[in-house]
């Protein structure tokens, strides 16, 4: 693109150049509603039509890094794997995570959390917690986005029930039923 | 042929614009002192968006700081990140593997094209060209995708560690971005199309909001802003940081200082931008991403998990925070607006003792009356569209 220092008769006269930029506009309109209209018939499904996604009827697929909702891991055993460390609260920029540990009868060695909250309207989904964490309790990788949906506060408190069935959830049906799940409540409103 | 009575009285009126409408780049209040319909005078208001960046950083620990630069300027936001990692880094004194300059010089780049496009499409979509404004955040959306992917999150993205980035690149990182490129051009070629002889676009920009050469350097503005009045003064030229100086590419620079100028300045900036994206990629050496120093980066997960060494290490990284010494230290970057500083001071400890971020938009807003007087209510639109004043970064 050129600064134009004198306009020539040709900007000037102001109707070519509308024509010209009609013919852009329009080709690509034409172009889009051609493809859309093929896709409709089931055909021509590589070529790309217009930009828009049609959220949520549909989507693109969240990247494997995306940082989504967290959830607690379990052990093979079923039994939460956090120790309680408290890493992952120091670590938090938002300070969103509320942790009180307790200890096993039987198991002076290790800790575990008797409440494991998150704050989701606190939290900011750096992923430090996840960073943070030495033993791989917590994880981003649930694949689905926070929620929004809540009629209160505490709605959107994430307690350690919440966040471990997460996990059991995730490997029950996978990433993309999960998110279908997640995001069919969205369709219905 | 002129409608107006030279002797018609005429009373100056105050008007306040905003807070907020000047097309909704940010909130923003404009005091306004107008003769009829022509701006005498503009007192610019701004802070609305004041969030205490500077206030909260001296809570938290070095590495916490990076969430809060993803919201500085958060159009380009790796920028900023990068920006703030580079000048620890220089409080530290030490120097990133060659593997992860690349990899900052590339996103910093695709960061800037995302920032462009979105103060061009803006811009032209409030002359009326919306088309063109469609365009353009098509072509940012393209970008935006292979950033998510990247960084695990479209905004508030997080990627840089002092010492470091946050993970290596995905496999397929330059064939996404070899075809958005290609993408991007076409969408780009149709813009010009749609404005580069169209008149409407010509007369709206061409001569307003003009700041001459010397004007220019007494404010201190920077960027594309400086860059239209002919200054050749650009943060990667001038003073190299990263791996700029292996890259080759031009300054654009304009002639007069309008707000065309500026608009011409960052279209042919993203082409040189687009340039060093494709050399970074194509130089690209292998190697660690992050420097291997258990006080500056967090130990990897193996080590943690495998060694008590490692446990330790982590433990002492996460509690006390990177342990940088005492000093202070001014290190700037170019951001999508112009030269983005970060001035730190630091007495020791895991924490900073002061972070002060010189916006480079809050410098432009300071000359804005210098470049609207004079000119129509209806030229406050543009030219605050050009100088891309970003809330979070003015106003911090």
């Amino acid at each position: 693109m050129q600064r134009i220092e004198k306009m020539g008769v040709w900007e000037k006269l102001y109707f070519p150049e509308v024509l010209r930029g009609l013919w852009v506009t329009g080709f690509r309109f034409w172009r889009n509603l051609f493809i859309h209209t093929l896709h409709l018939l089931g055909l021509a499904n590589s070529l790309q039509a217009a930009m828009t996604v049609q959220y949520p009827e549909q989507r693109i697929p969240y990247p494997e890094t995306f940082r989504g909702r967290h959830r607690l891991t379990l052990k093979d055993d079923g039994s939460i794997r956090c120790t309680a460390c408290f890493l992952c609260a120091t670590a938090c920029p938002a300070e969103c995570i509320y942790i009180q540990a307790g200890e096993y009868p039987d198991n002076p060695v290790e800790k575990f959390p008797l409440r494991y909250e998150i704050d989701t309207l606190r939290c900011i989904y750096c992923g430090f917690c996840v960073e943070a964490c030495p033993c791989d309790a917590i994880r981003m990788d649930t694949g689905t986005h926070p929620g929004n949906l809540g009629f209160s506060r505490k709605d959107f408190v994430e307690d350690k029930t919440i966040l471990t069935e997460r996990s059991e959830e995730l490997e029950a049906k996978g990433k993309e039923k999960l998110y279908e799940e997640y995001v069919s409540r969205y369709r219905r409103v | 042929m002129s409608t107006q009575t030279p002797d018609l009285p005429v009373e100056t009126m105050d008007l306040q614009m905003g807070p907020s409408h000047p097309a909704t780049h940010g909130t923003i209040k404009f005091n306004l002192k107008l003769e009829g319909e022509k701006v005498l005078d503009c007192e610019v208001e701004v802070g609305y968006l004041h969030r205490g960046f500077d206030k909260m950083c001296e809570q938290a620990t070095w590495n916490q700081v990076i969430p809060y630069t993803d919201r500085l300027n958060y159009v380009s936001p790796l920028i900023n990140n990068f920006g703030y990692a580079l000048a620890v880094e220089n409080l530290l004194g030490v120097e990133t593997p060659p593997r992860c300059q690349f990899i900052r010089v590339a996103m910093s780049e695709l960061s800037r094209i995302m920032d462009h496009l979105t103060c061009l499409g803006m811009a032209a979509s409030e002359l009326g060209a919306i088309t063109a404004g469609f365009y353009m955040i098509e072509a940012r959306e393209l970008l935006m995708r292979i950033i998510e992917a990247v960084t695990g999150a479209r905004l508030t993205i997080s990627y840089a560690r002092i010492g470091g980035v946050k993970h290596d690149l995905p496999p397929d990182f330059s064939d996404w971005v070899a075809d958005a490129f290609r993408k991007t051009r076409r969408l780009l070629a149709d813009c010009e199309r749609l404005l580069s002889r169209n008149r409407i676009f010509i007369d709206r920009m061409s001569g307003i909001g003009v700041v001459s050469r010397e004007m220019a350097v007494a404010y201190g503005l920077t960027g594309p802003i400086l860059r239209s009045t002919g200054v050749n003064y650009d943060v990667r030229k001038a003073q190299p940081y990263l791996v700029y100086d292996q890259m080759d590419f031009e300054v654009p620079l304009g002639t007069k200082g309008d707000n065309y100028d500026r608009f011409i300045c960052r279209i042919l900036e993203i082409e040189q931008s687009m340039r060093i994206v494709e050399q970074a990629l194509e130089k690209m050496p292998l190697g660690p991403i992050a420097l291997d120093d258990p006080k500056i980066v967090l130990p990897e997960k193996e080590k943690v998990y495998n060694s008590i060494e490692g446990l330790m290490n982590h433990f002492k990284f996460i509690m006390e925070g990177i342990q940088v010494p005492a000093g202070e230290v001014y290190f700037a970057v170019e951001g999508g607006n112009g030269e983005l500083g970060f001035y730190i001071v630091s007495q020791g400890g895991g924490r900073p003792y002061r972070v002060r971020v010189r916006p480079p938009c809050f410098i432009a807003m300071s000359a804005f009356h210098e470049m609207i007087r004079g000119h129509m209510i209806a030229d406050i639109i543009p030219t605050f569209g050009m100088i891309n004043m970003i809330g979070g970064e003015c106003d911090r």
